[in-house]
């Protein structure tokens, strides 16, 4: 090897160098001063802070939480929020998408321009105004408790929220949830028995059937032998407030309302796109071949459709997560609203933002991984 | 001849009838597609009957707070707009010197709408951009020409908003190429580290980035330095905006054949001479319109800046709208302001919606 700035091996290696080198020295320098600044302010860095007590109460949470405990279960109380929020909004706002996205297409014209102008409209407005609309809606717009709008019989509206009945509590509710994961496990063994036999026999097997079957007849099959419980828990007005019911706080209903309207207007057009990609050849060539149009559905267009649509849509569900962030703005407690209010109390400013970013990089990184697993399963395989 | 009927028993096609025709191939080709114009048609007319009254007929759109008062829960208060624009556009500049930033907003759209034109693309687009840019900086700073100075802690209103969205994407841009081109290079320390940067960034929220900027920056910096928020936020949204279109501009360079690499090779060229004069000129052509979507993405996503108190457009009209005098118009208020986001977003969507029709021209046949 030459010592020559012509060789592209040295020349390969004396740029990175270079570049580690400066890269390293600046964050080395940045780090000296960072600790130099904690001295001076006489911040502690460390992790006890987790803890002590936090002292401050939380509007809603899915655990128990007073104001006593610490700040490393405050935080936690944080993180299933955000959770909670991401996973009801990824579900409603793919079925909400999937409908308009399919609207788009429609051959009829008010049904196809009502889903275009919800799309430019949604597409085009920040999503913290939309937040802020909705939260006015019920800040500003909808009465109290005692005056609450009631659109469908025993679902309120009013300025503490919204109101809606669930089943009453019964013992059989867990092992409908059981019999639900059964479900999924026993249709995922199904599937694999039904395509080794098609593999082996040529025979196939009604798969979507069984697995419908097995997901949702297990738990009604559980519901009907505990005695099939319809009792229903409804919201009542006591006073100035109701009880009973499910409750979705304002700040909850409109975190989820603008996130899942917002996003539905990105998902429309990854499932429109979708669509779109499968050539009409494809239609045409299976038709030739003479599968039904069910089949058709389901051999040939999904998975090419699928194939053009999820990797988008997991960008998506994504994004949603991480815009969830943005129930710091209304009030909501997430994870960043909270870190917040720890570092703004502790002063803690270097854990609260790893903390957040921590908890942000697990998701995002743990959904690429699965990416890539699937893009790969999914690729075309080409002999 | 059996099975052409004769002319003289065919009936005039009912397509002659236009609109009727219209009406039933797009409305009512069939029995379920009439039903559902029916149900949705229903729907919208009555919102529209719900709105109108409402939004319209019954609306204050002048006029004090009393006035808004008196119409409440009968007719919107759109009279909070001409009571405070001045506020929403200009926050807290000097009051006497609200031209200024007047202006400078004017530059920004001179500057979009210019580089918007084609005929434009050009190296004299280079010079317009730095004379803009540098009439702005004069216009919001001051303290030259008699103007009098202007800290950033007093600006605010429509102009961050642009301040934040043009100057955040403008120095991304090159980052960007920068990050993009070390993403695709062949040394694995450079790789490495502009992979981890990408991804770190796009893995997280923005505001957990212009937290860092606002919280942790003045924690990095040497003692007695201090450089004010509004300059962190923007740090924080140009290092955001660089991982996002880093991703862009990767596309195009992947989008590129690979022969336009190897004949750069063949011809000699050295590898910063092969990006500047055959690769980047075609692949960031080629993303102009993701660009363009990126930049409606940040210029939305500027309206973060609210979370760590800075006075952009929405904060403007957020706090106008806390005064207690104007209390309880929130939906009239950020319906306008929406308005005003979507006229810029949407003027850009359609804008490089265009551009990419006119880019696949030649794919059509």
């Amino acid at each position: 090897m030459r010592i020559s700035l012509n060789d592209p091996v040295f020349r390969a290696i004396f740029w990175q160098v270079v570049v580690v080198g400066t890269i390293g020295f600046v964050v080395w320098y940045l780090i000296a001063n960072t600790l130099h600044n904690l001295e001076v302010r006489k911040i502690a860095t460390g992790w006890t802070f987790l803890d002590r007590e936090a002292g401050f109460a939380i509007g809603e949470s899915l655990i128990e939480y007073e104001p006593d405990h610490s700040y490393g279960r405050a935080l936690w109380v944080g993180a299933l929020n955000t959770l909670r929020v991401a996973a009801i909004g990824i579900v409603l706002a793919t079925i909400l998408g999937t409908f308009i996205g399919i609207g788009r297409l429609s051959k009829n014209w008010l049904i196809s321009k009502v889903c275009s102008v919800y799309v430019e409209f949604m597409r085009n407005l920040p999503l913290l105004v939309q937040l802020f609309f909705w939260w006015a809606m019920f800040q500003d717009v909808f009465p109290g408790p005692r005056q609450a709008l009631e659109p469908i019989t025993g679902v309120f509206f009013s300025n503490r929220g919204i109101k809606i009945p669930v089943p009453a509590e019964h013992w059989v509710h867990a092992w409908m949830g059981l019999a639900f994961l059964a479900g999924i496990a026993a249709s995922m063994v199904v599937g694999r028995w039904a395509a080794a036999r098609q593999a082996a026999t040529g025979e196939q097997f009604p798969v979507l059937y069984a697995t419908l079957g097995l997901v949702l007849g297990l738990p009604f099959v559980v519901w009907l032998i505990g005695g099939a419980p319809v009792a229903m828990d409804w919201p009542v007005l006591r006073g100035f407030n109701f009880q009973g019911g499910l409750t979705m706080t304002p700040e909850f209903a409109a975190l989820l309302v603008g996130l899942v309207t917002y996003t539905a207007g990105f998902i429309a057009e990854i499932v429109r796109a979708g669509i779109l990609a499968v050539p009409h050849g494809q239609t045409e060539a299976a038709s030739a071949l003479g599968i039904r149009r069910g089949k058709m559905l389901q051999l040939v267009i999904l998975p090419q459709a699928l194939r053009v649509i999820v990797p988008p849509m997991t960008s998506q569900y994504l994004n949603l997560t991480k815009n969830s962030s943005l129930a710091v703005a209304i009030g909501y407690p997430d994870l960043v609203s909270i870190a917040n209010t720890t570092i703004n109390q502790t002063g803690q400013a270097i854990e609260g933002i790893a903390i957040i970013m921590a908890a942000y990089l697990t998701v995002s990184l743990s959904i690429s991984l699965f990416m890539n697993w699937y893009n790969k399963r999914i690729a075309f395989k080409e002999r | 001849m059996a099975g052409i009927p004769a002319t003289a028993d065919l009936r005039p096609p009912v397509s002659q009838i236009k609109a009727l025709d219209w009406l039933r191939a797009n409305l009512f080709s069939s029995w379920a597609n009439t039903a559902l114009t029916l149900v949705v048609g229903y729907v919208i007319v009555r919102t529209l009957m719900g709105f109108i009254p409402w939004g319209v007929f019954n609306a204050v759109w002048t006029g004090s707070a009393d006035e808004c008062k008196a119409a409440k829960g009968v007719g919107a208060c759109w009279a909070f707009f001409p009571a405070n624009w001045r506020f929403i556009l200009f926050a807290t500049f000097p009051y006497e010197e609200h031209w200024r930033p007047a202006l400078a907003s004017v530059t920004f759209v001179f500057l979009y709408v210019f580089s918007a034109i084609r005929a434009n693309w050009n190296a004299r687009l280079v010079y317009v951009w730095a004379g803009g840019l540098a009439l702005i900086g004069v216009l919001m700073f001051g303290g030259v020409f008699g103007l009098s100075f202007v800290a950033t802690e007093r600006w605010g209103g429509l102009v961050l908003t642009l301040i934040l969205a043009t100057f955040g994407i403008a120095l991304a841009f090159p980052l960007a190429i920068l990050l993009a081109l070390g993403r695709r290079s062949h040394m694995p320390a450079v790789k490495t580290l502009c992979v981890a940067f990408i991804e770190l960034i796009r893995g997280v929220p923005l505001i957990s980035v212009l937290f860092m900027a606002s919280v942790m920056f003045p924690l990095f910096l040497p003692e007695g330095v201090t450089f004010d928020k509004l300059l962190r936020a923007q740090v924080g949204i140009i290092f955001f905006a660089s991982a996002y279109l880093a991703e862009v501009v990767r596309g195009g360079l992947q989008a590129l054949p690979k022969g336009q690499y190897e004949a750069a090779d063949a011809l000699g060229l050295s590898y910063w001479q092969a990006m500047r004069m055959i690769v980047l000129p075609q692949a960031l052509r080629m993303v102009i319109p993701p660009m363009v979507n990126t930049f409606i993405g940040l210029f939305k996503d500027t309206s973060l800046v609210l979370i760590i108190g800075l006075l952009d457009v929405l904060n403007a009209a957020k706090t106008a709208a806390a005064q207690p005098e104007w209390r309880g118009y929130g939906p009239e208020v950020y319906f306008g302001i929406s308005l005003m986001y979507f006229v810029f977003c949407f003027a850009m969507s359609k804008y490089s919606q265009q551009v990419e029709v006119e880019f696949n021209r030649h794919k059509h046949r």
